[in-house]
Formats: structure tokens, C-alpha cells, sequence
């Protein structure tokens, strides 16, 4: 049995947040899939409400305060990201979006990541399709089948594709993903630079 | 220990009066500031480049050149030259020639540049920066140390017999620091050479410098130009002072929050904290760059950025009187105590000579070295 780190980041701003609501319903379901592999879960949630100012900041200075370092680094190092936004005119918010501008290039190559959303209305939906997918495309994740999208209505019914089977359903594809991961490690550079004799003919 | 100061030529709005410099003004007091270095015993003067407003910072050699024609000892230098989009044969001529003129007080700092427009309008593309600045600079290292060069490279045109006029001061070429806030390929291409590296230090959190030093210093002993501890380090540094530490944070307070690159940010305080920039007492500043050593090591210069962000020239005045009269001496006492013997000076023109076992005439008549050749018999 090994331990396995899923890095919850939620982006909702109202407290209570029905965003980080539907993330640690995701949370919970992706513990539950992963025991079923015999797997331990060490959940860090990355509440993107406290660490605002910090990543403005980190857009004009270019580089991180401690604290917004450590939530960066938690997501990097995570075997598993889960990434919730609330939908903000038509998209994912704009902090939503920033935190992962700031996130070092590479970070999230070949990482599983789960995608949810939540919004007012189920008109909403597609913002996964063609927002929250593509950008994790474009960040080299590898984004699960299922993408988890909580309109208000959803939680209060119990109609067929209720809330809680889509959950389900993620979390076990994004549970099944993390541990059949091979990706490894990534190569640190200043650990094993590149020799200057191949810089010099690689260029 | 050298300590001087850099410069960005940045011309800012002073938040505190509206008022912004003319060039003609920021150009003047640039100069005004290089002397005010000598004057209070600095060692260093060193100036960007830029090719975009708002600076002044473009033409560094004729900068340069006027500061040396009126300057005795204070060591010129760049912060940094752009060895990605400036030609190494005019970077190997203008440096020479500034060698020559200033009777080898120069150095430069070489440097890839950051800002994207910059590359297409010198015909060049940002994405290609490194293999630039590792194709130039070795072009430019050969340009200095070959009477005569056949080259042929992916970024510029062929050469074919051709001699880089004047040959360096004693036969001796300036030496260069390779500068880079995070790009290990910068600092592996420093230690390949046995070249400097500088780390612009300011403006960033000490764990980015602390990463490239140590990986500068390690692969500098493995390519065998000494213990890693004798690599030759610089570091930026950001201050400003005044008698009583809240005295500096109630002046420069503006200046930092309305400054070009982290103003508008984080506060003060928070920026203190997170990277080298000091803003108290001549004591406090003292302790503080004592302090970089113990992540760096020993090192070798320490260049001081005093005059940006608007502040106005007679402060800036004020902040180099301050700096060589109560700092600089107990810098230079403290750091000189603690660096051990086999720990190298900084390069300067004498001890390069020195090394290379005295002067050479070298005139574009003489044998080359290395082929063998002279022009002549190369036509």
C-alpha cells in the first residue's frame, strides 16, 4: 500500500462555496476509488480564495511568495490533480485561470486531472468541453472521460445522471489513472545539466 | 571585494513630484552618477542595454567611453550586453576599442535580454535565445583571442580571413561574467569557459540565485578551472538608506510602489522580505549583504542598483555618499576577514596580464597564434 497525493484545487469565492463543495465531494470519491486499489489518499486542498493577492502578485513580479510557492509546488509534486472552478461569464474565472498561468511550464505533463465546474444553471455545462479541457490539454495533462459539471439544481435531485454518479464515475477514472501512472520524474536541470558540448551542437 | 553599482537607464516618472526626466536629463545624470561612483570609492560602474523606450540605456559603449575619458580608476562595465541580437564583431570591436581608450578599465556582463519585440527588430527570435547566446559568445571569445578568424555558424554570416580590429589591450581580452536570473544553460556555458557568472540577485527570491551559483561553481571544477569555491561570483544587490531606517521606508515608498517591474505588487514589506531589496539603515544594509555570502559563498563583486524607479538624481547622489562613506569600508573590512586565501580576487586587466606572463604587442601583422598565419599570408 503506498500513499497517493491528489491536490484538490478549488476556485469558488463565496464561503460556503458550492464550487469547494463539489470539490471535496470529488475529493472523498477519489479516496474511496483509490482504497479499492488498495491505495492510501493524502488530500491537499489549494483554496485559491487565500491565495488571491498572492498570485496577482506572482503576475507582476514573476515569481511566488512562500505560501503561493507551496500551493504550486503542492500541485506539481501531486499524483493526481482535481481542479474546480466556478463559471464566470462563460469560462472558468479569472483566478481560476491565472493560478495555472503562474504554474511552472511543465508542471502538469502526463498528470491526471479530474475537471469540474459549477454555475447557477445547467446552461452552463459545456464551459468543461470547451474551456476546462482544452486548457489542461494545452498544459499536457491527461484530463479524465469525465468531466463534473454541478448546476444549483443538482443538489437538491435525484434524476437519472444525478450529481453523485458523476462523481462516482470521475473519481474512479481519475483513481484508475493515478495508479497506473508511469510518467515518473522529471529530470532536474541544475541537478543534471545539459553538458556544454551538447548545447553548443544542439543549437 | 569589488563593490560598484548598475544601472538600468530606465526613464521614470518621479510619483512624488509628477515629473518626469527628459533623455538629455536622464543621459547627463547617468554620467553624473558614474563619476559620483569614483569619487566615493566604488570600484564598478556598469550600464544595461536597451533598444526600447522608456530607456536610455542603448549605445553603452559611448557611454561608456565618455565615463572613462573622465574617470581614473572606476572599472566599467555592462549590466548586461546583449550577446543574443548585438553582433559578436561589434561587441569584439567596441570592446576593445573601449579597452584601449580606457586603459583596460572594462569588463562585461553578457546577458540574453527579456524583452520580445527586441529580437525581430535585430532580425532574431526570442525562442532561439540560448543557442544565440552560446553560438555568439563563442564567436566573440574567439574573435578576441584569434588574430585570425574563419567561421562559419547558424546565426550570422560567414567570416573568411577576417581580423577583429583593434586586436585586445596587452593581448589581453576584458573578461566577461555571464549573467542569467534562472536558465542553467547560462550558468553551465560560464563555467565551461571559466568565465563569471553574475546574478542580477534583485527583484527575485535568493533561492533562484542560490541554485544557479552552486550549480556555476560544481561544473566550473569539473571542467578544471579550479576548486568550486574559487568560481568568480557577482550578486546585484537593491538598497536604499537614510540615518533612521523609517526615514528610508517613508521616502522610498512611493518610488517602490509605483516602480517599473514589481510596483503595484506586493507591499513593501512583504518584498523586503522575499528578495534582497533593503530599504533601512546604513547598519541594516550592511548586515544584509554580509548575509548573501553565506548562500553563495565567497564572491567576488557586489553591484549596488541606486538610481531607478524615478528616484531624482540628487537622491541618488546622496544614496552613493551614504554608500561609500558607511558602507562600502565596512563591507570591504568585514567580507576581505572572512574570505579565505586560495579564494581568487576578482579579474581585473593587471592581474589578466599578469597571468598571461606579460603584455603582447598584438598588431594585425603579427603571427597568429593559433593558426600560425599572418593577414598577409592570409589574403
Amino acid at each position: 500500500m503506498s500513499t497517493r497525493t491528489i491536490a484538490v484545487v478549488t476556485a469558488g469565492l463565496s464561503q460556503p462555496s458550492s464550487t469547494r463543495l463539489l470539490a471535496d465531494r470529488l475529493a472523498e470519491a477519489t479516496d474511496r476509488a483509490l482504497r479499492l486499489y488498495d491505495e492510501r489518499t493524502e488530500l491537499v486542498v489549494v483554496d485559491l480564495r487565500e491565495l488571491a493577492h498572492d498570485v496577482t502578485d506572482h503576475l507582476l513580479t514573476g515569481f511566488p511568495s512562500p505560501r503561493l510557492a507551496d500551493a504550486l509546488d503542492t500541485v506539481a509534486k501531486a499524483d493526481g490533480v482535481i481542479a474546480v472552478t466556478p463559471v464566470f461569464s462563460a469560462s472558468y474565472s479569472g483566478l481560476f485561470k491565472s493560478f495555472f498561468d503562474v504554474l511552472e511550464d511543465g508542471a502538469l505533463e502526463g498528470k491526471p486531472v479530474l475537471v469540474a465546474a459549477t454555475a447557477g444553471t445547467a446552461r452552463h455545462s459545456l464551459v468543461l468541453e470547451f474551456a476546462m479541457r482544452p486548457l489542461f490539454s494545452y498544459l499536457r495533462a491527461v484530463v479524465v472521460p469525465t468531466a463534473v459539471f454541478g448546476a444549483t439544481e443538482d443538489f437538491g435531485s435525484n434524476a437519472a445522471g444525478v450529481l453523485s454518479e458523476r462523481v462516482e464515475r470521475a473519481a474512479r477514472e481519475l483513481a484508475g489513472l493515478v495508479v497506473s501512472d508511469r510518467s515518473g520524474t522529471s529530470v532536474d536541470p541544475f541537478e543534471n545539466p545539459t553538458p556544454f558540448e551538447e548545447l553548443f551542437s544542439a543549437r | 571585494m569589488q563593490i560598484g553599482i548598475f544601472t538600468v537607464g530606465d526613464v521614470t516618472t518621479d510619483p512624488t513630484t509628477g515629473r518626469t526626466p527628459t533623455e538629455n536629463e536622464r543621459i547627463k545624470a547617468t554620467i553624473a552618477i558614474a563619476k559620483k561612483a569614483e569619487e566615493v570609492g566604488l570600484d564598478v560602474f556598469a550600464t544595461g542595454e536597451h533598444h526600447n523606450p522608456p530607456f536610455i540605456a542603448s549605445a553603452p559603449t559611448t557611454t561608456l567611453s565618455f565615463i572613462a575619458a573622465q574617470t581614473e580608476r572606476l572599472i566599467l562595465s555592462t549590466a548586461t550586453t546583449l550577446i543574443t541580437t548585438t553582433d559578436p564583431v561589434l561587441i569584439a570591436e567596441n570592446y576593445a576599442k573601449l579597452q584601449h581608450l580606457s586603459d583596460g578599465r572594462v569588463d562585461l556582463m553578457l546577458g540574453r535580454g527579456n524583452t520580445g519585440p527586441v529580437y525581430p527588430w535585430f532580425g532574431k527570435d526570442i525562442r532561439d535565445g540560448i543557442p544565440l547566446a552560446i553560438e555568439n559568445y563563442h564567436l566573440l571569445h574567439r574573435l578576441w583571442r584569434e588574430d585570425v578568424v574563419d567561421w562559419e555558424g547558424k546565426y550570422r554570416t560567414p567570416l573568411q580571413g577576417f581580423t577583429s580590429t583593434p586586436r585586445p589591450l596587452d593581448g589581453v581580452p576584458p573578461f566577461v561574467w555571464h549573467g542569467s536570473i534562472r536558465s542553467p544553460e547560462i550558468a553551465e556555458q560560464a563555467a565551461y569557459y571559466g568565465d563569471g557568472f553574475f546574478a542580477n540577485h534583485i527583484f527575485w527570491p535568493k533561492e533562484h540565485t542560490e541554485r544557479m551559483v552552486s550549480l556555476y561553481r560544481r561544473r566550473f571544477e569539473h571542467y578544471g578551472h579550479g576548486s568550486a569555491d574559487q568560481a568568480v561570483v557577482g550578486l546585484g544587490g537593491q538598497v536604499f538608506m537614510r540615518k533612521n531606517s523609517q526615514d528610508a521606508v517613508a521616502e522610498f515608498r512611493p518610488y517602490f510602489d509605483n516602480a517599473p517591474v514589481y510596483g503595484h505588487g506586493p507591499s513593501l514589506e512583504d518584498f523586503t522580505a522575499q528578495t534582497p531589496l533593503t530599504v533601512g539603515s546604513p547598519q541594516q544594509v550592511i548586515e544584509r549583504t554580509l548575509g548573501f555570502r553565506e548562500y553563495v559563498g565567497d564572491y567576488q563583486r557586489q553591484l549596488f542598483l541606486m538610481d531607478h524607479a524615478g528616484l531624482p538624481l540628487q537622491t541618488v547622489l546622496e544614496q552613493l555618499d551614504i554608500l561609500g562613506e558607511e558602507v562600502v569600508p565596512v563591507l570591504r573590512r568585514e567580507f576581505a576577514a572572512l574570505k579565505p586565501a586560495h579564494v581568487p580576487d576578482a579579474p581585473t586587466h593587471a592581474s589578466l596580464v599578469a597571468a598571461a606572463g606579460g603584455p603582447t604587442t598584438s598588431t594585425t601583422h603579427a603571427t597568429d597564434e593559433v593558426t600560425g598565419r599572418t593577414v598577409e599570408e592570409n589574403r
